[in-house]
C-alpha cells in the first residue's frame, strides 16, 4: 500500500451495531492537502464512515491505510496517540470543557501531548487574533455564544498541527452567517498549516466549501459523474 | 424588464449618460453578466418613447453626441409602484426535474442516476459562486447568496425526492 497522492483510503468498510448495518462495503480515498465533503442523509453511514477512517471506530471488515500505515489493526494504544498527535477533530457539540477558559481548551492538546505549559499556553493564545476572538482568552467555553466556542473548538482541532482535520457537522448547531464564518476560518486555517480535512455534512452549502464531494447511500460510497456548466 | 427598472433606479438617483449608466448598472448587478451597450440604448429610447426619461441635455465635443438622460414624473411614478409590487411566484408544479425524474421512472430506468448526476452540477455551481462570494465585495457576495440558496432548495427538493422515489415509482406503475 498505497498510492502516495492518497493521505487516507479505506476499502470495502463493513460496520454494524448489533444487527443495523452501517457500513456495507464503503471505498474512499482522500488526496492529500484536498478538502473533501462527505454528504448523505441521516441514517446513511456518513459519521461512521469519519469514525473508522479517523481511527474511532473499528470497521468489522474492510482496510483503513492513514499515510502509509494501516490503522485499522492497531491496538487502541497506538491508534489513541495517533488520533492525538497526527489527527484534529471538530464536532457538532461537545469537544469543549465547559466549566475551563477558551485558552484552557485550547491549550488541552499541547498539554496531553505532554508540550510544557510554558511553551502550549503562548502557542494557544495566537488562535484568538487569528479567529476573530482576541479578548476571549479568559472567557469560560460554556458562556461563550455558538459561533465563538465553534472557533475555539477549531483552533483546539488545529493547534497540534494535524495532518488531517476531521470535521463532523462542524456547524450544525449555528444560523447560517455564524456557519459562514467558521467555514471560511476553517477552509483558510486548514489552508494555511497544509492540512487535509474530511468534512461529514448533510448541507451543500457546507460542502460547497470543499474541493470535491462524495455521497454516503445505504453504507456505500456513490461518486456522481460530473458535466460542469450544466447549471447555470 | 428588470433591467430597464434597474436603469430607472440609477437614473432616480441622478441624471447620467448612457455610458456612465452602463458602467454603473455593471458596478451594482453585472460582475457576472454585464448589460451590453446595445441594449443599454434600446432600453433608453423605449424608455424615452414611453415618456419614463427624457433628454436633459446634450454635449458633442469630438466624438458622437452624448445625451444626459433624466428620469420623469411618470417614469419615477412607474418605478415607485414597480418597488412596491411584489413579484409574482414562478409556477414550480412542473420543474424540468421533476419531468426527468418521472420519464426516468418511465422508461425503467434509475432516477437516481439522473438524481445524482444533477446534484453534482448544483453543488459544483454552488462551490464556484461560494468562491466567487469569498473573493468578492458585499454586494456580489450578497447576489451569490440568492444564488446559492435557490440552489439549496433545488438540492432539498431532489434529496426529498430521493427518499421518496420508491413510492413515487408504485404510484406511477399504479397509474398505468
Amino acid at each position: 500500500m498505497k498510492d502516495k497522492d492518497y493521505i487516507l483510503e479505506a476499502t470495502d468498510l463493513k460496520k454494524s451495531f448489533g444487527v443495523t448495518p452501517a457500513l456495507q462495503g464503503a471505498n474512499l480515498e482522500v488526496r492529500r492537502g484536498e478538502i473533501l465533503a462527505i454528504m448523505g442523509p441521516s441514517g446513511s453511514g456518513k459519521s461512521t464512515l469519519l469514525h473508522c477512517i479517523a481511527g474511532i471506530f473499528k470497521p468489522d471488515s474492510g482496510e483503513v491505510w492513514f499515510d502509509g500505515e494501516r490503522i485499522d489493526q492497531m491496538d487502541e494504544a497506538r491508534r489513541t496517540k495517533l488520533r492525538r498527535t497526527a489527527f484534529g477533530f471538530v464536532f457538532q457539540f461537545g469537544q469543549l470543557i465547559p466549566e475551563l477558559t477558551a485558552e484552557d481548551n485550547i491549550a488541552f492538546p499541547l498539554l496531553l501531548n505532554k508540550v510544557r505549559r510554558s511553551e502550549a499556553y503562548p502557542k494557544a493564545r495566537v488562535w484568538f487574533k487569528r479567529l476573530g476572538i482576541a479578548g476571549m482568552e479568559k472567557h469560560r467555553t460554556g458562556e461563550m455564544s455558538g459561533g465563538q466556542a465553534q472557533r475555539v473548538a477549531l483552533a483546539r482541532a488545529l493547534v497540534a498541527e494535524p495532518k488531517v482535520l476531521f470535521a463532523d457537522e462542524p456547524t450544525g448547531s449555528l444560523d447560517s452567517l455564524a456557519s459562514e464564518q467558521v467555514m471560511e476560518l476553517l477552509v483558510s486555517a486548514a489552508h494555511e498549516q497544509g492540512a487535509t480535512v474530511v468534512l461529514v455534512t448533510h448541507d451543500p452549502r457546507i460542502a460547497a466549501y470543499a474541493d470535491r464531494e462524495v455521497m454516503v447511500r445505504d453504507g456505500k460510497v456513490t461518486t456522481a459523474q460530473r458535466k460542469t456548466g450544466a447549471v447555470r | 424588464m428588470s433591467a430597464s427598472y434597474a436603469l430607472l433606479g440609477i437614473l432616480g438617483k441622478q441624471p447620467s449618460y448612457g455610458y456612465d449608466l452602463k458602467h454603473e448598472y455593471d458596478s451594482l448587478y453585472g460582475k457576472e453578466k454585464s448589460l451590453p451597450f446595445g441594449q443599454v440604448y434600446s432600453t433608453l429610447s423605449r424608455l424615452l418613447r414611453d415618456k419614463k426619461v427624457s433628454i436633459k441635455a446634450t454635449e458633442q465635443s469630438v466624438g458622437p453626441e452624448r445625451k444626459l438622460y433624466a428620469i420623469t414624473k411618470l417614469g419615477r411614478a412607474d418605478l415607485e409602484e414597480w418597488l412596491a409590487s411584489p413579484e409574482k411566484l414562478h409556477p414550480n408544479t412542473q420543474t424540468v426535474l421533476f419531468i426527468k425524474v418521472v420519464t426516468s421512472i418511465l422508461l425503467d430506468k434509475e432516477p437516481n442516476t439522473y438524481l445524482d448526476a444533477q446534484r453534482a452540477a448544483h453543488i459544483e455551481r454552488m462551490r464556484e459562486l461560494t468562491l466567487l462570494r469569498r473573493k468578492s465585495d458585499l454586494a456580489e457576495s450578497l447576489q451569490a447568496d440568492y444564488a446559492i440558496f435557490h440552489l439549496e432548495a433545488d438540492l432539498r427538493w431532489m434529496d426529498i425526492t430521493t427518499a421518496r422515489l420508491q413510492l413515487l415509482k408504485k404510484e406511477i406503475q399504479n397509474e398505468r
